[in-house]
């Protein structure tokens, strides 16, 4: 039987392959997300296959494809028709080099959305295309160990120490586990977790007194955390293994644990601090560079991206959220009802502090996210003093702010020009 | 053919080639080094240096390259001389002591994490064995000294086989006389060897040491898969640069400061292990 | 098990009295059976975990023997494009391999024959093209190839590739060249042999391990690039960008298995070329 399947997968490749060899004109659709090999291909097989044109999809990690869109940029022609990237990645280019898509005809359903696929010009420069978030996930036997009176879906920062050093105590190893990894998401826990709870802000509160408690806690938090962090980056894998049972990440990079063990684990908001619920949203976009061989393939594309269906087929293929209004159907895979929960009572929460994503940094947002997570490695790994790395880290972060100009978004107050870091 | 152009018509394909594939886009990098907005500077170089994780991934790279190389010499002398004078089963010995030579660093790293992280196979042995009674965590910042030596293994596991198929290549070609001729004369094999094997295979000794000594300046993914963000090396950085803060004046910055590097270290290999001169035209 | 390096210095064959020869026999057996499993027992575990359930990958303790679980790599089977991706990958491979020897290994024989002005340059500019990452110069490279339409071509990349090559060839071919003496030329060329032939008849057949030693790494180097084939193949994916790149992501069943089926097509390739490492003719032993 094994055999026979197999000859079926052989043939069924041989098939696609045909098929991919006689449509010459595919819009290549150019991305970073939905990178896992199985995303892809369910990507392929479930979303793009309903577009009337066939479609390329090829994803990749972010330096074949930024190297790729900035040759064919540089060289004036192009093959790819549309890019799929964070809103970091549109950010950071020029937007000459972007469509306008204010004359689409669709948008998000958020005004926020919309407002920042602009990229600081009158039109939208990218089409924001799905939404996801950080939530915290936990194994099962762990909420044997949650404080006395702590509630999982309303937990200070407070708590979770608790609970993680009850956890560790219990299992006589630390369970918490922190995507701190190469390609972990760590610093996006700093600027819209950590910081809003704490301090109410990212920029301006950067090395305020609130700051220092921050990082204190995190402090005592990371005596709880399984100090092969530094090598995780997708949570889902230690979640599985029980390298740890309580985690923090993205969304999508725990979704493997509740898809294969849905009964193991429970996903719930992230804590709150003095300030509030601190959190934030990922943004994901589509986007046509101005190389694209054929506009209209890629606009229609871009369309069917945005069609209701196609938002919710988008979603069991990569957990990633719509941005469109779309009445979410029952058959949803259980990660995506795990983080759709979690993050509901999330935002919904009475302490809720909502963050934005960093805007107006153009191409120095690397940078801003180096200032975050040299401030983790030089005060959590090598254990300097907080309010000296802090100190020393606002010149930095004060530079890229002044050389940039971007004004404060929230949790911050609002600036007149660049955001200062007081 | 006249004698005195004859080895510029050898090397004019190699030259030609280098320079439409290599030297040209290598000028466009460069340049990039030395201008920021504001024209011809060194500004690049100032930034990349005076950030505070450049002396440490220096020194991480350094030290793992004196740590790893030496060992692969030794390993790869001791392989090859072992397999040449096996009578049967060399074939097959010798293919497998390449294998490494094909599998990515890439893979090799993702190989060598299966084995050393909490829950991997090194610990189910030590836990099998019951020398532990749960995973210990051997990758962390804690132990630095572990993290190296993982890190230090897999390298000489991965690339030890580059040396290897150079010098057994290279001591096939000394020819067996020499070696009855010294064992007529009672030389112990260890004599045979320093004073026959390694200096026959000087041409070969010194091409395999440049060539793993460069690859060593530029190790990345193994270390990354292993060492996380604990082990900071030049290359990790110079991605970084590139890639992650789209600065590729300051990656460019970087790629030369390795480029020095590693043109320092091959002249040294070179001068001290200089080919003698076999025949002039 | 997997960790101890053999001390370098056991000296394999032992002094003239028997006792010794026979005890340095076992020395011996034992150091080539210690470095085999030394580089053996990795690759298994590589392979344990391919042929393994996805639970019993996240699993502890491990495993020690695969319980012969076919999904992950059924998966690939069934992986859009797989077939393609690897006839790209093969033929981009068997051209950096041809181009690479090709032009190298002239310049290979020049090096060790000849003194002439620029030698020292010439063998830096080789050496450089290896201490400069390729990630780097793929932009230029990149722009350079859409300009010219060699972009997405098998044959451009093996361009790329064969740069990379390059300077295995040379210096290899050059370091063998170099332990030929000119004599035998010499002696070649007064029994009326002109240069060209008593290369042809006297040298090349000497050489040939040093060829194959550069055959194999051009392909290795080839096969397992996965930078430039990403940035420069769209429609002709080398397999190695295909699968690669998704082993830095999870899930971790399907990491391990695609990273066993890039190594054995290259693993394969070794296999069947690896007596030619040893193949000598003339003079050397046998």
């Amino acid at each position: 039987m094994t055999y026979a399947r197999k000859m079926l997968g052989a043939a069924s490749g041989l098939a696609l392959l045909v098929a991919a060899g006689a449509a010459q004109a595919d819009v290549l659709f150019w991305s970073t997300q939905a990178n896992p090999v199985e995303e892809q291909q369910a990507m392929r097989d479930q979303v793009l296959s309903g577009h009337d044109d066939a479609v390329d999809y090829q994803s990749n990690e972010l330096g074949p494809w930024i190297t790729r869109l900035e040759a064919e940029l540089q060289a004036d022609s192009g093959t790819i028709g549309l890019l799929g990237a964070l809103h970091g990645n549109f950010s950071a280019m020029d937007p000459e080099n972007l469509v306008d898509l204010g004359d689409m005809g669709v948008m998000s359903a958020s005004d926020t959305f919309n407002d920042l696929a602009k990229l600081g010009t009158d039109s939208m420069q990218y089409m924001p295309w799905m939404q996801a978030s950080y939530i915290m996930a936990a194994n099962r036997e762990a909420l044997h160990y949650l404080p006395e009176g702590a509630d999982i879906d309303a937990l200070t920062y407070d708590q979770l120490i608790e609970w993680a050093a009850n956890a560790h105590e219990a299992a006589g190893e630390p369970k918490f586990g922190f995507p701190a990894g190469p390609k972990g998401l760590k610093h996006r826990f700093f600027q819209g977790y950590l910081y809003p709870s704490y301090t109410n802000g990212v920029v301006r509160t950067f090395a305020s007194d609130k700051a220092v408690t921050a990082w204190e806690k995190f402090r005592e938090l990371w005596a709880h955390t399984n100090p092969g962090s530094t090598n995780f980056s997708f949570m889902q894998e230690q979640l599985l293994s029980g390298d740890a049972w309580i985690v923090f990440d993205h969304t999508s990079r725990l979704a493997n644990a509740f898809n294969e063990r849905p009964d193991d684990f429970v996903a719930f908001p992230a804590p709150a601090g003095p300030e509030g619920r601190g959190f934030m949203p990922v943004l994901a976009g589509v986007a046509i560079p101005r190389t694209a061989p054929d506009m209209e393939a890629s606009k229609a594309l871009i369309a069917h991206l945005m069609k209701p269906e196609t938002q919710i087929a988008t979603l069991k293929a990569t957990s990633f959220f719509p941005v469109v209004d779309v009445d979410l159907p029952d058959d949803l895979p259980p990660s995506v009802k795990a983080a759709g929960d979690a993050v509901a009572k999330m935002s919904g929460s009475a302490d809720a502090n909502p963050g934005l994503l960093p805007a107006g940094l153009g191409d120095k947002g690397g940078d801003f996210n180096r200032v975050y997570v040299d401030t983790f490695e030089r005060i959590v790994l090598a254990g300097q003093p907080i309010e000296a790395v802090l100190q020393d880290q606002k010149t930095r972060l004060e530079a890229i702010m002044n050389e940039t100009g971007a004004p404060c978004w929230a949790p911050d107050a609002p600036s007149e020009g660049a955001c200062p870091v007081e | 053919m006249n004698a005195r152009l004859l080895p510029y018509v050898l090397i004019l394909p190699v030259t030609l080639f280098l320079c439409l594939f290599f030297l040209y886009p290598f000028v466009l990098v460069a340049k990039q080094a030395f201008t920021t907005g504001a024209g011809a500077t060194l500004d690049n170089f100032r930034e990349v240096v005076s950030y505070w994780k450049f002396p440490i991934s220096l020194r991480n790279t350094l030290l793992l390259a004196v740590a790893v190389v030496p060992i692969q010499l030794a390993l790869s002398l001791l392989m090859a001389t072992m397999v040449t004078r096996m009578e049967k089963g060399r074939d097959m010995v010798l293919y497998i002591w390449t294998i490494p030579l094909g599998i990515s660093d890439l893979a090799a790293g993702l190989i060598w994490l299966a084995i050393f992280e909490q829950s991997g196979f090194l610990n189910s042995m030590l836990h099998g064995v019951g020398i532990v009674d749960k995973p210990v965590n051997l990758l962390t910042f804690q132990n630095p000294g572990i993290v190296f030596v993982a890190i230090m293994l897999a390298e000489i596991w991965r690339a030890t086989a580059i040396m290897l198929v150079i010098l057994v290549a290279g001591i096939g070609l000394i020819p067996k006389e020499y070696y009855e001729a010294a064992e007529v004369f009672g030389a112990s094999p260890w004599k045979r060897f320093l004073r026959i094997t390694l200096p026959m295979l000087r041409p070969s000794l010194q091409t395999a040491l440049v060539l793993r000594v460069i690859m060593a300046f530029e190790v990345f993914a193994v270390v990354a898969a292993l060492g996380g963000t604990l082990f900071p090396v030049l290359m990790g950085e110079t991605y970084a640069y590139q890639f992650d803060l789209l600065n590729s004046g300051a990656a460019a910055a970087m790629a030369l400061i390795i480029l020095a590097i590693s043109i320092a270290a091959t002249l040294v290999i070179l001068r001290a292990l200089r080919v003698p001169k076999r025949a002039t035209i | 098990m997997a960790a101890p390096v053999p001390h370098p210095d056991k000296e394999p064959d032992a002094a003239p009295a028997a006792s010794t020869r026979s005890a340095g026999r076992l020395l011996y057996l034992a150091g080539v059976i210690l470095l085999c499993a030394w580089v053996l027992v990795p690759i298994y575990f590589l392979m344990i975990n391919t042929l393994s359930a996805p639970e019993t990958v996240n699993s502890f303790p491990k495993p020690f023997f695969p319980e012969f679980d076919l999904g992950s790599l059924q998966f690939f089977a069934g992986f859009a494009g797989m077939l393609a991706a690897l006839k790209n990958s093969i033929l981009v491979a068997a051209l950096t391999m041809i181009m690479s020897i090709a032009i190298g290994s002239p310049a290979g024989y020049a090096l060790s024959r000849f003194d002439f002005p620029g030698k020292e340059l010439f063998r830096l500019l080789i050496l450089l093209t290896r201490a400069f990452p390729l990630p780097l110069l793929a932009l230029p490279l990149a722009v350079m190839f859409i300009q010219t339409g060699l972009d997405d071509t098998q044959f451009g990349l093996a361009l790329v590739h064969t740069t990379l090559a390059l300077p295995f060839a040379v210096l290899i071919t050059f370091s063998l060249f170099s332990g030929i003496p000119i004599e035998l030329e010499e002696a070649a060329w007064t029994l009326g042999c002109t240069r060209l032939t008593a290369f042809t008849k006297v040298v090349l057949p000497l050489i040939l391990p040093g060829i194959t030693a550069s055959a194999i790494f051009a392909f290795v180097i080839s096969w397992n690039e996965v930078f430039a084939a990403a940035v420069l193949t769209i429609e002709n994916r080398t397999l190695t960008a295909f699968l690669l790149q998704s082993l830095d992501t999870p899930p971790l069943h399907l990491k391990f298995a695609g990273g066993f089926i890039l190594v054995v097509p290259a693993l394969i390739f070794i296999f069947a070329v690896r007596k030619y490492l040893f193949a000598m003719w003339g003079i050397a032993n046998r």
